[in-house]
């Protein structure tokens, strides 16, 4: 017999034993380590998928906030720039008119300057000059000179007509106080009264005179009431030579400060407004047109 | 000479015997739960596994896609069964290059027994598949004439099954006890080398076959979509066995 059912109940019996033992041994731990293997990759790759996610998101982030720097930064340096621009601006003009103003002071310093010392000089000048003139007309100042002022001023006095002598004569009768005649030289009580006679005849009136001495005149006799002078002496002329020496002056220094450059170097060179020498009082100018 | 090693008594009391059928199934018993004790001892879950770890998994995947591919829609059910099926048979078979060793499977009254055991899984299997209504209407389909063949069917497939792995086994065994004798030298070798490819094939048969007999009878009927049922047709290996 080929079968033997105890040893096929016996070997169903084993089989059935190995069936567990190899569920216990092998199959379960086999699948359990499959399943934790699995589960891990699972997890591993949901960790990566999850960082990766993050990293993303973390990279966009980043790249955002990149680019918003960069913005910022940009508009930051763009107002910096604008700012820096506006007050290199703002000091460069502030620098040029400081210049300007400077230049122009230093302008009108030197101009003054030039002037004064122009000034100084024509008026040094003139002085010297007139000084010397004075001094040389009073040395040759003498009595019969003086005598022959007072006959020229008598003279001159007869001769006076027209208009001169009307406003003369008014501004006679009008002042209260005596009319003034001035002189360098103690006048003669024949000069003084040659003079009250040609005065008494030409005004055709009693001209009260009052006589005083005065250095200034150099040489000369000058009548004066009431604002209106009538005269003959040398410092007469040497006004009029001085007048007629200021505005040449004058005109001179008018020429080249026109002509004057606006460069400052040029500057250097200096040219200033007419220098105003003393001028005639306008009484004295009428004098001595009456006088010439 | 022994046609099988039931015959090879070690001990006997009464009906109980100790022969090297029974002797050698707990021999390959041992080996393969201390084996299997052995490498799954030291599991891990790592990505790089060990060797002898990554062939147990190549092994009880393999089974499983092989289960898989039959039509069993959940393997692991059936893979402590039919899994210790195929790995007993397997090393049943492969111990054969082992002198002195007497396959288990070369004995009648153990591939009666692997039988017998398929003839009661494929109920049980059945009945918790589909419940025991559903499992005994699969006897009457596709009408009740059907059922004494369905129940022959059944019967006689057990039998199939039990004879042809111990015929291929035993005659596996026979040939080379008579090439020894008659060629003592090469042709032996060839021809163990031929009994190793066959012992696996039958293994590999012998499983499959259980798991299409288990899938024909968890998954007999279901409707379809025009409300008629058919039954599904397990894979063809029956037929190219038989042939």
């Amino acid at each position: 017999m080929l079968i033997d059912w105890f040893t096929v109940v016996a070997q169903a019996v084993n089989f059935a034993l190995l069936v567990w033992l190899m569920k216990r041994f092998l199959y379960k731990p086999i699948l359990n380590a499959i399943a934790k293997r699995d589960a891990r990759v699972a997890a591993v790759l949901a960790d990566a998928d999850t960082k990766r996610d993050e990293a993303g998101r973390e990279r966009e982030e980043f790249d955002r906030k990149n680019a918003e720097f960069d913005r910022e930064r940009d508009a930051r340096s763009a107002k910096v720039r604008e700012a820096a621009s506006a007050e290199g601006e703002r000091l460069l003009a502030e620098a040029r008119a400081k210049a300007d103003a400077l230049s122009v002071r230093r302008q009108a310093a030197r101009r003054s300057e030039a002037r004064s010392l122009h000034q100084a000089l024509a008026r040094q000048a003139q002085q010297e000059v007139f000084a010397i003139a004075r001094k040389a007309l009073a040395d040759l100042a003498t009595t019969s000179l003086e005598e022959r002022i007072c006959e020229v001023f008598i003279g001159r006095l007869r001769e006076l007509e027209g208009e001169a002598k009307d406003e003369l004569a008014k501004a006679l009768a009008s002042d209260e106080a005596p009319a003034l005649v001035r002189s360098v030289a103690e006048l003669s009580s024949d000069q003084r009264a040659s003079i009250q006679k040609a005065l008494d005849v030409t005004f055709s009136m009693e001209v009260p005179l009052r006589f005083e001495t005065s250095p200034d005149l150099v040489s000369g006799i000058e009548l004066s009431a009431n604002g209106c002078k009538l005269g003959w002496s040398i410092a007469e002329y040497l006004r009029s030579l001085a007048k007629s020496v200021g505005d040449l002056v004058d005109e001179g220094l008018e020429s080249e400060g026109s002509a004057l450059p606006t460069d400052e170097s040029a500057l250097d060179g200096v040219a200033v407004d007419g220098a105003a020498p003393a001028l005639p009082t306008p009484a004295a100018q009428k004098a001595i047109a009456d006088g010439s | 000479m022994q046609l099988s090693p039931d015959q090879i008594v070690f001990w006997q009391y009464g009906v109980f015997k100790l022969n090297a059928t029974i002797a050698f199934t707990w021999a390959l018993m041992l080996v393969l739960a201390v084996g299997s004790r052995l490498i799954t001892r030291r599991l891990t879950d790592d990505v790089g596994p060990s060797r002898w770890q990554s062939l147990l998994e190549i092994v009880v995947t393999g089974i499983e896609q092989q289960i898989e591919t039959v039509g069993l829609k959940d393997p692991r059910r059936y893979l402590d069964f039919l899994g210790t099926l195929f790995l007993f048979v397997a090393t049943a078979a492969l111990c054969t290059i082992i002198p002195g060793y007497e396959s288990p499977t070369a004995s009648l009254s153990t591939t009666v027994a692997l039988a017998l055991t398929v003839f009661v899984a494929v109920p049980w299997f059945g009945i918790r598949g589909q419940g025991l209504g559903g499992y005994l209407r699969s006897y009457m389909e596709p009408t009740f004439i059907m059922l004494p063949f369905n129940i022959i069917s059944e019967a006689s497939r057990t039998l199939a099954l039990a004879v042809r792995l111990f015929g291929n086994m035993m005659s596996g065994a026979m040939i080379l006890a008579i090439l020894v004798t008659i060629t003592p030298f090469l042709f032996p070798v060839v021809m163990t080398v031929l009994g190793l490819l066959t012992g696996l094939v039958q293994a590999y048969i012998f499983a499959i076959l259980a798991a299409v007999y288990i899938a024909a009878a968890t998954r007999a009927r279901k409707p379809d979509a025009k409300g008629q049922s058919e039954p599904e047709q397990p894979i063809a290996t029956e037929g190219l066995v038989h042939g």
